[in-house]
């Protein structure tokens, strides 16, 4: 189990690196660097030539791609294009910002998508359960971007309960960002919800299906005492890793919502930072996703192996 | 053990009962046509049919459990006086695990793999003894030494995955006896179990009968072991009893042509000849029309038995049976007369196998760079085989013993450690699969054990059968379709089957599409791995049949895999016998299956069951399941009971020859009858 955890936290590391890898030649192959969108109309001749120089970007590919490595291996993730920033604080405030926004769902979502999915199996092909997945198919289908307006049309243009357009800087205390971010937190819940809920739903109806399921019936155990003893055990390891993919997406920043809420998060900041051709910003969003990617998921399999005796047993004897 | 009360009436009493679905259409179709049907205390009966007559359906009836989509249209099951389908949810908990307990088909899938064995059989304690809490752990070992299981403790803390197919059955079985059961339903209990296994468990079940008294009621198309622990036997057809007695008088000469049939499918060791097929299929749920269900298929059917459903009357034997000729019956035949064996066959090899040696354990990154080599002993070792043009060579041994192993090793899918693989004696065939010429895939076949694995759910017949023409032969358009509808009517399928997809077919047909499909490439060598085993007796019989009218039309060969044992000695005119991947006997089938013996074939051979109340099966060794082959000496010392000492542990046994072409490796010098040289 220790060498497994290892190679796979070794392969994780690997992954990371080949992602600032392939962020880099992406940016490389965009027409375009940091100075002509920054100069935007005047860049040519000498302003162009003397704005690279100041930024090195007249450097050979490789010797810059090297020095940004060696940097934030140190944990120097450089300064921004007007060198009045570090872009580590850049981001910290921004990944903070999707950490409230992703927290929020994650702690109304999971809950919430487990219940219904849990109870929609259960119930399966009766009232609830048609209402439960067909809002969840519903809400899966339908774009982001449509339900966010939908929730800001309702809530805060007719009802007027919240404020649906976020107009606290990135950079101010957690506390001024309510009630504005309950808005996208909701939109969020919704979506994320709706996914996990369809797993658990058939992983549970699949589970009840099983021949053990039946059996723990004939054997006489009480209808509950079958789901919970022998049903929602197994049911529940498949959607550990579903749980941890919509964890990763929702850290990874989520550019539609943050956009039609105007949230300061992770995933407008790439976006912007992407089209100012901002290498070191980019880089370092990228690094934070493909880190949560990596942990998040070495995380699920570690959890799945802990709860599933098949896996636990094999890695404990096989090696 | 307390002995549960006899009482003079009957424990289980199914009467007029059906059970049916509802159809797309709305239409109730029934899956059991009024049974009724009777089990006193301490007997056990048999209930035998073919896949989907719906005798697992009855027995789970009997708890009172049907499954999702089934009704009950009329009747009623009682238990001990309890309308079974007329309790409510806790009443039915009460007895359900207790008084009356199921042993499902495979316990691999219905013990949770989420608990404990002993926590598992300790549920059913705390809901069914009486016993107080503190005695519980105690009880568990009692059960799971009762059940025949070495080391009890270690078992109780084990997870189902960690236990072999027959013991997960033992734990189920202890399981069941946990509630002290007046009555035992078992649906299947040992299909997908070793010949050894199997034996075994029937013995341990016969055992426990005869201990506890209690009632059983066996579910299984194996009339072997129906025969080995059943008094009474009912055999259903399309949701009927169509015929009811003693196990004698069902299993020596039954009087009804659908029993006839089923008998005269099962291959039997004392049979020389080839199994009869039973043509044709059941009609499915709400089919049958107003006529007896068997019609279609019945040798002896007349016109009245087009209009008339029979009813089940008892007739002179005493025997119970629904068919309006019950004198003409003994007229259809038990056995087959086709005698596959004895052909002449020419001297031109075919395939040759030379010290082959395959291992599953491939040296990782790791070992390769550090030059560590896996001392692991090799999966199978040491085979040197020689088989000829027509020749059929039958691989046999437990599960485990290497011979799919050996089949994806001549089919190029698992390079071998070394050795040789050469067709016709000299072509020596690459040992991976994408260094091979398109004629020599084009000349080994392989046909699996799943048809619904092999074949791709999404083409349609034609598609399937198209794709070797196309790619071996070039063949296209008019020629293409000529070509396919032949190879269907090889198979003896329709050419309308041609626009089917695969789901469409009976798992039989679809079993003869894959065999088209090999047979599509003129194979010179067709690897067959357990491709009856998935399948009813009476579609097997139909396989067989096919597979011998195949190669005395082509004069193909085969090697062809199975763990049933009359299986193969129906078809192979020569038989290897394999344990823990190594050869232990290898020669004529009639000298295999002769007196002069490896132990283990003995071993093999009195495990195997007859269709037959007086047969007594002769267990000589445990059925513990090897992990791994011994490092040296004789593969089978760990089990052999005719084991000579040190020398079988120490030094591997040499071949010896006794009659033309007949070897055995092991160490004894009394396996031979003396007028042998
Ligand atoms: N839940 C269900 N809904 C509708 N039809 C069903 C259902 N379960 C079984 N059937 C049908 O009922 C019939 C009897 O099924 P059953 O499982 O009792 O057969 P069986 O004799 O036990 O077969 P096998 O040997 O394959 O186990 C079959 O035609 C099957 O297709
Ligand atoms: S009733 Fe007629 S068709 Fe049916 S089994 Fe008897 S003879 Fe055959
Ligand atoms: S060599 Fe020894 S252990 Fe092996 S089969 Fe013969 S007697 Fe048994
Ligand atoms: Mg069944």
């Amino acid at each position: 189990m220790l060498s497994m955890l290892m190679r796979r936290s070794a392969l994780g590391l690997i992954t990371v690196w080949l992602v600032s890898i392939i962020i880099f030649i992406g940016v490389e192959i965009l027409p375009g660097d940091a100075c002509t969108a920054f100069l935007e109309r005047e860049a040519q001749g000498l302003l162009l030539e003397n704005c690279r120089r100041d930024l090195g970007l007249d450097r050979p590919a490789w010797m810059r791609y090297g020095e940004w490595a060696a940097n934030a291996l140190s944990g120097n993730l450089g300064v921004s294009p007007d060198g009045q920033r570090q872009i580590s604080e850049l981001v910290g405030y921004r990944l903070r910002n999707t950490l409230l926004l992703a927290s929020g769902a994650i702690l109304c979502g999971i809950p919430l998508a487990l219940f219904l999915g849990i109870v929609a199996a259960l119930w399966r092909d009766r009232p609830f359960d048609i209402i439960v997945s067909t809002t969840a198919i519903a809400a899966m289908t339908i774009p982001e971007f449509v339900s966010a307006t939908l929730l800001i049309l309702i809530f805060s243009v007719w009802l007027g309960w919240v404020p649906g357009i976020v107009l606290t800087s990135s950079n101010a205390p957690l506390a001024e960002f309510f009630p504005e971010v309950l808005l996208p937190i909701a939109v969020l819940t919704l979506v994320m919800t709706a996914h996990i809920l369809r797993t658990v739903r058939s992983s549970v109806i699949e589970t009840l299906a099983s021949d053990y399921a039946q059996m723990a019936l004939l054997k006489g155990v009480p209808y509950w005492q079958m789901v919970f003893r022998h049903v929602l055990p197994n049911a529940l390891l498949p959607t550990i890793n579903v749980v941890a993919l919509t964890i990763a997406w929702l850290l990874g920043g989520v550019v539609v919502i943050e956009t039609v809420f105007n949230y300061p998060g992770l995933g407008r900041m790439m976006i912007d930072s992407i089209s100012d051709r901002d290498l070191p910003v980019t880089q370092a969003i990228a690094l934070i996703i493909a880190s949560v990617y990596v942990g998040v998921n070495l995380l699920a399999d570690l959890l799945t192996m802990v709860a599933n005796p098949r896996l636990r047993t094999a890695h404990l004897r096989g090696k | 053990m307390t002995t549960p009360p006899k009482s003079n009436g009957p424990i289980i009493a199914v009467d007029g009962l059906s059970v049916g679905f509802r159809s797309r259409a709305g239409a109730w179709l029934p899956v059991l046509r009024d049974i009724t049907l009777s089990v006193g205390a301490g007997e056990s009966i048999g209930l035998v049919g073919e896949s989907g007559s719906g005798k697992s359906t009855l027995a789970l009836a009997m708890m009172g459990y049907l499954k999702t989509g089934l009704h009950v249209l009329g009747g009623r099951v009682d238990f001990s006086g309890i309308d079974m389908f007329a309790q409510d949810r806790q009443s039915l908990e009460k007895v359900r695990g207790g008084r009356l307990a199921l042993i499902p088909q495979n316990s691999g899938q219905s013990l949770a793999p989420n608990l404990r064995v002993g926590a598992q059989i300790g549920e059913a304690l705390r809901l069914h003894s009486a016993l107080p809490e503190a005695r519980h752990a105690a009880r568990v070992l009692d059960l799971l030494t009762q059940v025949r299981l070495p080391d009890p403790a270690s078992i109780a803390r084990r997870y189902p995955h960690e236990l072999s197919g027959g013991q997960q059955q033992r734990v189920a079985i202890a399981m069941a006896l946990a509630g002290e059961p007046e009555a035992l339903l078992l649906d299947e209990p040992t299909t997908g179990l070793d010949v050894t296994t199997q034996a075994h468990i029937l013995e341990l079940l016969r055992d426990l009968a005869r201990e506890t008294g209690m009632a059983m009621v066996y579910v299984s198309h194996d009339l072997g072991a129906i025969a080995r622990v059943c008094d009474r036997v009912a055999v259903m057809y399309a949701g009927e009893v169509v015929l009811e007695g003693t196990a004698a008088q069902i299993l020596r000469d039954p009087s009804h042509p659908y029993a006839r049939g089923l008998l005269a499918s099962i291959p039997k060791l004392s049979d020389v000849c080839l199994p009869r097929a039973l043509d044709g299929r059941p009609p499915p749920p709400g089919g049958a029309g107003d006529g007896c269900a068997f019609v279609a298929r019945c040798a002896i059917a007349t016109e009245r038995c087009m209009v008339e459903r029979p009813d089940l009357s008892r007739i002179a034997d005493g025997a119970k049976t629904r068919c309006h000729l019950p004198q003409q019956v003994r007229s259809i035949p038990l056995s087959g007369e086709r005698n596959a064996q004895q052909r002449q066959l020419p001297a031109e090899l075919s395939l040759s196998l030379g010290d082959l040696a395959i291992s599953y354990a491939r040296a990782g990154l790791f070992e390769r760079l550090t030059g560590r080599d896996t001392a692991k002993v090799a999966t199978v070792d040491g085979i040197d085989i020689e088989l000829r043009q027509g020749e059929t060579l039958g691989l046999v041994g437990e599960s485990g013993s290497g011979k799919s192993t050996i089949l994806k090793s001549i089919a190029g899918l698992l390079p071998p450690l070394h050795g040789q693989i050469a067709l016709r004696g000299q072509d020596d065939l690459p040992p991976r699969v994408e260094d091979r010429s398109a004629k020599h895939l084009r000349d080994v076949q392989l046909i699996f054990q799943n048809p619904d694995e092999s074949l791709n759910p999404r083409q349609t017949i034609a598609q399937i059968l198209a794709q070797p023409l196309k790619l071996y032969f070039g063949l296209s358009g008019q020629a293409l379709i000529a070509r396919t509808t032949a190879l269907l009517a090889q198979v003896r399928l329709g050419a309308h089957y041609l626009e089917r997809l695969p789901s469409q077919l009976s798992g039989g047909e679809k079993q003869r599409v894959a065999v088209a499909r090999a047979f599509a490439a003129q194979p010179e060598l067709v690897l067959c791995d357990e491709i009856t085993s998935a399948l009813d007796v009476s579609v097997q019989a139909a396989v067989l049949e096919l597979l011998d009218d195949l190669r005395r039309d082509n004069g193909t060969s085969y090697i062809f895999v199975s763990h049933d044992l009359a299986v193969v000695k129906a078809l192979s005119d020569r038989v290897a016998v394999l344990y823990q991947g190594r050869l232990c006997e290898i020669g004529p089938t009639v000298d295999v299956y002769g007196p002069t013996a490896h132990p283990y074939t003995e071993v093999l051979l009195g495990a195997v069951l007859e269709p037959d109340p007086d047969f007594v099966p002769s267990l000589s060794a445990s059925d513990v399941v090897e992990q791994s082959p011994p490092a040296r000496g004789c593969p089978f010392q760990r089990r052999c009971p005719k084991r000579l000492g040190a020398i079988c542990d120490q030094t591997a046994p040499p071949p010896k020859t006794f009659a033309a072409g007949h070897t055995i490796w092991c160490h004894r010098d009394d396996l031979a009858a003396p007028q042998l040289s």
